[in-house]
């Protein structure tokens, strides 16, 4: 039977091209939007989740008040206990301290006077110890310009972009001037050790990245940090995981009358991420449900029309006798295989061209020139096990429903008036 | 009879007139009694913020209204830390770095080594009736001390305190208390005098805290341990190249 439909299919095109492709069209949308979507998303997570969130953070109550500020008066203080405790009380993360500050980038000329001088966002991590994943995390080395990491005390990394605007070499000295814990003016001199491309235009604008040693003596927070971050050791962030562990952090650690008491957050719980998250779902769904009804009411549409084109087919059919449930189930298995071979080339499109997008990308630096999010400029898509099956079974419910509301006509149509009709 | 009444009505706002100088004269009392040719002083800030307490010590010489320099004596880590006025710019110099950096834009807004002054206090002229008109609105009794109240509205409209309200002891002509106001009216800044003393004739604040209201923390607490009015001061003092020596 199946082979005596997919033939009348193929015969008659009208009755099956325009509904495939118009369910091709909706399931190659609903993938590749998907894909796009989740792609952009995963990417705003991951690179917060590198350079700020984490996938837990701790800081104290009254940092994380002011977090946006850096407002490193209000750091952890006896943060090497601290990060003793955790390591070895959740061993199965990964955590690692550091320092968020701004201020300003001064390079001196020989006579020591400022030769360039710009706004600067720093980060001090820990570069040096033998435990530290930091260069992996931020993926330092895949991320460098020129020059080298750095490889001893007071030297510092640059943003490419950054170095080029000051006119800064490898090996010169620059001056940070920014604000000590206690808010006194810092100034320290550090070495370019090497230039680096984040990729994130927030940070290609004006970054350093210094060792946290070298920080914390620069803005005097002996034993200080900004925060801590922890991620979990496949690097990969699972909310369910996350939110227990800042519960039993926070149970223990956290003092209502401590305004300098830490605080864990997770990354959901950060910079609004989880309502992000909540929205990609959201609008995964919604997608999905506009799919299914627009194409439905597009394909019920061309049903009705179809039916018209073959009213003289169906009338004959059943002035022969044949059922009536017996055509409208011989329907619904003609808009099956259409709606089965529509979603499979509109998947296999929408895949096709989300996994092109997955390693290639879009470059979105011009638009992002001003941005102050943790995005990359490079906006890929990702393909996950859903962008299979989101496009796919969404394009054969709404060929079935279509059929299925443009097939009721059948049932209105009386076998005393069919042959009046023909005769006409 | 109503000639009598007339002289003594007359007599009696005179008095009146007399013991209610204007605002200006009063702010000119103010500025005489702090502007000197120059002065040598040392003096100590105890800086009271949100959890810990920080003392420095330091060493200023000041030319009239437009010159100063100032080195920090203690504690180590600022011990050589200089700052240079010139007229309206502004240089410190950084010894573990030795580095000379011009403080300008938005930079004189920072504190001055985490206290609730700065760059910007540094750098304003010290001649209230310079930069302000004067008026005198009342009369008010601080710490057992009559004091006239003035409200000071700026000359000018780039200023960083637009408007200011002195409480000047009647007597020493001697600010006891100050509040600092933006454009907007806000409050910005409190200055309270706590102890004063008698050099060369002048009475002098011992001991005020300076509080920025935007901040958090006890405030400043900044004590003259010595002063010296009209010593001689070197020319090479107020010059660049006296901040790396």
């Amino acid at each position: 039977m199946i082979r005596f439909l997919i033939k009348g299919l193929l015969r008659d095109r009208s009755r099956s091209l325009f509904p495939v492709l118009m369910v091709s069209a909706g399931a190659f949308l609903t993938v590749f939007l998907y894909s796009f979507m989740k792609g952009t998303m995963d990417d705003l997570v991951n690179s917060n989740a590198k350079f700020d969130t984490g996938h837990v953070k701790i800081m104290t109550r009254a940092y994380e008040q002011l977090a946006d500020q850096m407002p490193n008066d209000l750091a952890l203080l006896g943060v090497d206990s601290l990060l003793e405790r955790l390591r070895s009380s959740e061993k199965n993360m990964v955590w690692t301290p550091r320092i968020r500050f701004g201020g300003l980038l001064d390079i001196p000329d020989e006579r020591g006077e400022t030769r360039a001088q710009g706004p600067v966002m720093g980060l001090g991590v820990d570069l040096f110890s033998p435990e530290s994943q930091e260069v992996d995390i931020l993926n330092l080395q895949n991320a460098l310009v020129e020059g080298k990491l750095p490889q001893k005390n007071n030297e510092i990394l640059i943003s490419e972009e950054f170095a080029k605007k000051l006119g800064v070499k490898m090996g010169e000295t620059a001056t940070l001037i920014g604000s000590t814990m206690d808010g006194a003016m810092a100034i320290h001199n550090f070495k370019v050790s090497g230039t680096v491309r984040f990729g994130i235009t927030a940070m290609d604008r004006g970054a350093i990245i210094a060792d946290i040693k070298d920080v914390q003596y620069a803005l005097d927070m002996p034993d200080g940090a900004g925060e801590i971050v922890g991620y979990s050791e496949n690097m990969l962030y699972d909310d369910d995981t996350m939110l227990p562990l800042t519960q039993r952090f926070n149970d223990n650690f956290l003092r209502d009358d401590d305004e300098f008491s830490p605080l864990m957050l997770s990354l959901s719980q950060q910079n609004e991420l989880g309502e992000y998250l909540d929205l990609v779902d959201v609008f995964g769904g919604l997608i999905v449900l506009i799919f299914v009804v627009v194409m439905s009411i597009v394909l019920w549409n061309s049903g009705l029309i179809n039916g018209l084109r073959r009213y003289g087919e169906i009338g004959v059919r059943l002035a022969m006798g044949e059922p009536k449930g017996a055509l409208y189930r011989w329907m619904i298995y003609e808009s099956m295989i259409t709606g089965f071979i529509g979603s499979t080339l509109g998947t296999v499109l929408g895949l096709a061209i989300s996994y092109y997008l997955q390693y290639t990308g879009i470059d979105f630096a011009a638009v992002l020139q001003k941005s102050t999010m943790l995005i990359s400029n490079v906006i890929r898509a990702r393909v996950t096990g859903w962008s299979y099956v989101i496009g796919f079974f969404p394009g054969l419910i709404a060929s079935v429903v279509g059929t299925m509301f443009a097939g009721i006509g059948i049932y209105r149509r009386q076998t005393s008036q069919l042959f009046k009709e023909l005769e006409v | 009879m109503i000639r009598l009444v007339f002289y003594i009505l007359l007599a009696s706002c005179s008095l009146l007139y007399a013991k209610e100088p204007s605002g200006k004269t009063i702010l000119e009392e103010v500025d005489a009694n702090y502007i000197a040719e120059n002065r040598k002083l040392i003096s100590t800030m105890v800086i009271k913020g949100r959890r810990s307490t920080r003392t420095l010590q330091a060493e200023s010489w000041i030319q009239g209204a437009d010159k100063a320099f100032t080195e920090y004596l203690s504690p180590a880590r600022e011990k050589g830390s200089k700052m240079l006025k010139l007229e309206d710019e502004l240089w410190i110099y950084s010894p573990s770095t030795d580095r000379t950096i011009k403080i300008a834009g938005h930079m004189l807004r920072r504190s001055v080594m985490g206290s609730d002054l700065s760059y910007e206090d540094y750098m304003e002229d010290p001649k209230l009736s310079n930069i302000y008109d004067s008026e005198l609105t009342g009369e008010e009794n601080i710490n057992g001390r009559d004091c006239y109240v003035l409200e000071l509205k700026a000359k000018k409209e780039d200023i960083a305190y637009y408007r200011r309200k002195l409480w000047v002891d009647k007597e020493r002509y001697l600010p006891l208390k100050e509040e600092l106001f933006a454009k907007a009216g806000k409050l910005l800044k409190r200055l309270t005098v706590n102890e004063v003393f008698r050099v060369d004739g002048r009475w002098y604040p011992k001991r005020m805290v300076f509080k920025d209201v935007l901040k958090s923390g006890a405030g400043t607490e900044f004590i003259i341990d010595s002063i010296e009015f009209d010593v001689p001061i070197p020319e090479y003092v107020f010059s660049k190249a006296s901040l790396r020596k």
